[in-house]
């Protein structure tokens, strides 16, 4: 099977706020059964162009396509009937709703018919604790708030619940920056698991260690604007390294590359 | 070694049942109402306010007041207010009435008439906040003051006078008033909209629970921009909450249209606040996220008591106003304090 269609696609996509410009003609494409790492500084875009990917916001000029046709999300409950599930870098939960309910938001499992139509808590709470502890998080009770969970714990809530639902694209926004080591590999695992069920990833990181144990295809964003594209095979883990950091902190870096 | 069998996780302390029960957003107001009761009880002059035939005086009140507080709550819970929503007991009453006595219309289908009228109002209110961007503070405000000026102009250009009247030679009055404005359990003759409000109440707790929608009232309140990021129609529900709130008051203009056979053109205005205080007290986070139907219910339950019970102690009622606003005071007060001592949560 010679699947060329991209899943995802930007074409000159520009999005700006009033006057801040926030991208500048940029072009992706997010393939099935890859994982694509946008890197970039703080600032750079990069949440601005996943929130296009994933419905938040509309592009205020260019085209995005799913599996090569136009489409138009006009918010992120249309992506996600597409099958593109997204952790946002604010993680997108209610501090005051429990845990269970935090992760089946908008998508909830449902028992009876209507007009008795009711949540399935005993379902919603068995998947959510199960789902967690896969990931290496042993939550104490799935009716714990959001608002109590470590910020490390609220990132895997977010996670897990991007991963179960994104049957198609899953998209991470810095989705490690707050976890353990140990959650941390688990992470990367997924991404590569999800990468072989054929879903598209696309994964946004600070960490280019991070991007060059999963990436397959590279995008450079700096300043709104998309600066360069490597595949794997055409960029070696310093150069990325050196791309991303600009070369000053590269000692430091690469110790920390070897404790990885 | 204990001996537990069921190993339940060591991180979780054992929460009593008190700690539990302190941990309900309506424990304040069920603190209060026991309060208010027993004061009321106390320097009740007529010997019946503890009694049922107190209970049928005070429960009229808390239900009149409490069908509507039902859906502020869970309009609250979904962030937002609803400023006229007791302007819309006139306006409704004022619609279902002129069309029953100008227009010489069946009372049932002045009802469904009125009923969708109020959703239209509802969904204004919900179109314009959602799609303006204002706070619903201010586009309610705005529609408050519309709905009065309206209440007063059409009734007068209509009828020459300040009110609608005239409403029990519709054909169906009678059936309309079984329903809608009868009384119960004699001799105490509770009125049958206390148990219109159990019912909703009922539902609306199921709703709020145990239901996908009250899952998304919970969330559009809490954070609008993750509910919004997940998934949930926010748009949706927000405007049906503003629907629900405007059908409710309609449901109380009905209710006193049938019970006074008239409406007055200034009927309701003022109770949006009473309203509101009922949510609060009852546990209801004004700024959204929090809250129960049940809690809503004690607050009206409340008010109802106030009302009932400085007029039974022969006081003057202009003296409830002052007791109102003590009561709002001293319940967020026990709310905040309960939930700082009993909660855990980081807010
Ligand atoms: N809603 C908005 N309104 C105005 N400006 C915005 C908005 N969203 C983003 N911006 C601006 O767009 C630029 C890019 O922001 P973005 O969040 O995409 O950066 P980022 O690459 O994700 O940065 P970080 O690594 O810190 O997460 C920033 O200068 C930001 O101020
Ligand atoms: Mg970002």
């Amino acid at each position: 099977m010679t699947d060329v269609t991209p899943a995802l696609q930007l074409v000159d996509v520009s999005k700006s706020f009033g006057s801040v410009i926030a991208l500048r003609n940029v072009s992706m494409h997010v393939d099935n059964g890859s994982v694509t790492c946008v890197l970039g500084d703080n600032g750079a875009g990069k949440s601005t162009l996943i929130k296009i990917l994933s419905g938040v916001h509309e592009p205020s000029e260019g085209q995005l396509l799913v599996n090569g046709a136009p489409k138009r999300f006009t918010s992120p409950r249309d992506a996600l009937e597409d099958g593109i599930a997204t952790v946002f870098q604010d993680l997108a939960t209610v501090p005051l709703m429990s845990v269970w309910r935090n992760f089946f938001l908008g998508n909830e499992p449902t028992e009876w018919p209507w007009p008795f139509r009711r949540l399935n808590a005993k379902k919603a709470k068995s998947i959510c604790k199960a789902e967690l502890l896969d990931m290496g998080i042993d939550i104490r009770d799935p009716e714990q708030p959001v608002g109590t969970l470590s910020g490390g714990e609220r990132q895997a809530v977010a996670i897990a619940r991007a991963v179960h639902f994104g049957a198609n694209v899953l998209i991470l926004d810095e989705p490690t920056s707050a976890l353990g080591v140990k959650q941390s590999g688990v992470v990367l695992k997924y991404i590569l698991q999800a990468k072989e069920r054929g879903v598209a990833v696309v994964f946004i990181t600070h960490n280019p260690h991070h991007a060059y144990l999963v990436g397959d295809r590279f995008y450079l964003l700096n300043r709104g604007q998309m600066m360069a594209e490597y595949t794997r095979s055409e960029v070696s883990r310093d150069e990325l390294v050196k791309a991303m950091a600009g070369g000053a902190e590269l000692e430091a870096l690469a110790h920390e590359l070897e404790n990885l | 070694m204990s001996t537990v069998t069921a190993p339940a996780d060591e991180r979780v302390a054992k929460t009593s049942v008190i700690t539990r029960l302190m941990r309900r957003p309506e424990i304040g107001a069920l603190m209060g109402l026991i309060v208010v009761y027993i004061f009321f009880s106390v320097v009740d002059q007529t010997g019946t306010f503890s009694g049922l035939t107190g209970a049928a005086r005070w429960t009229d009140v808390a239900a009149t007041t409490g069908i509507v507080v039902v859906a502020v709550s869970l309009l609250m819970i979904g962030g937002e207010f609803d400023l006229s929503a007791g302007v819309m007991i006139g306006t409704a009453g004022l619609f279902a009435g002129l069309l029953i006595t100008e227009y010489q219309m069946g009372v049932w289908l002045a009802i469904f008439l009125t009923f969708i009228f109020a959703a239209g109002i509802g969904f204004i209110n919900g179109w314009l906040v959602m799609t303006t961007g204002l706070p619903s503070f201010i586009v309610t405000l705005a529609m408050f003051f519309s709905l009065r000026g309206i209440n007063l102009g059409v009734t007068k250009a209509i009828t020459d006078t300040v009110r609608v009247a005239g409403v029990d030679e519709g054909a169906g009055f009678d059936s309309a008033r079984v329903v809608f404005a009868s009384e119960i359990i004699p001799p105490y003759n509770f009125k049958i909209a206390v148990v219109w409000w159990f019912v909703l109440v009922a539902i609306a707790t199921w709703v709020l629970t145990r239901t996908k929608f009250g899952n998304w009232i919970f969330a559009v309140g809490g954070d609008k921009n993750a509910a919004r990021n997940t998934g949930v129609p926010v748009r949706r529900t927000k405007i049906t909450l503003f629907m629900l709130t405007s059908m409710s008051a309609a449901l109380v203009g009905i209710i006193s249209l049938l019970r006074l056979r008239s409406m007055q053109a200034g009927q309701g205005v003022g109770e949006e606040f009473v309203f509101i205080i009922a949510a609060v007290v009852g546990g209801c986070l004004l700024t959204g996220g929090y809250g129960s139907a049940i809690g809503g219910a004690i607050g009206s339950a409340i008010i109802g008591m106030a009302f009932i019970g400085i007029a039974y102690a022969r006081w003057n009622t202009d003296w409830s106003w002052l007791f109102l606003g003590l009561i709002l005071f001293a319940a967020v007060l026990v709310n905040t304090l309960i939930s700082r001592r009993f909660q855990g949560v980081r807010r």
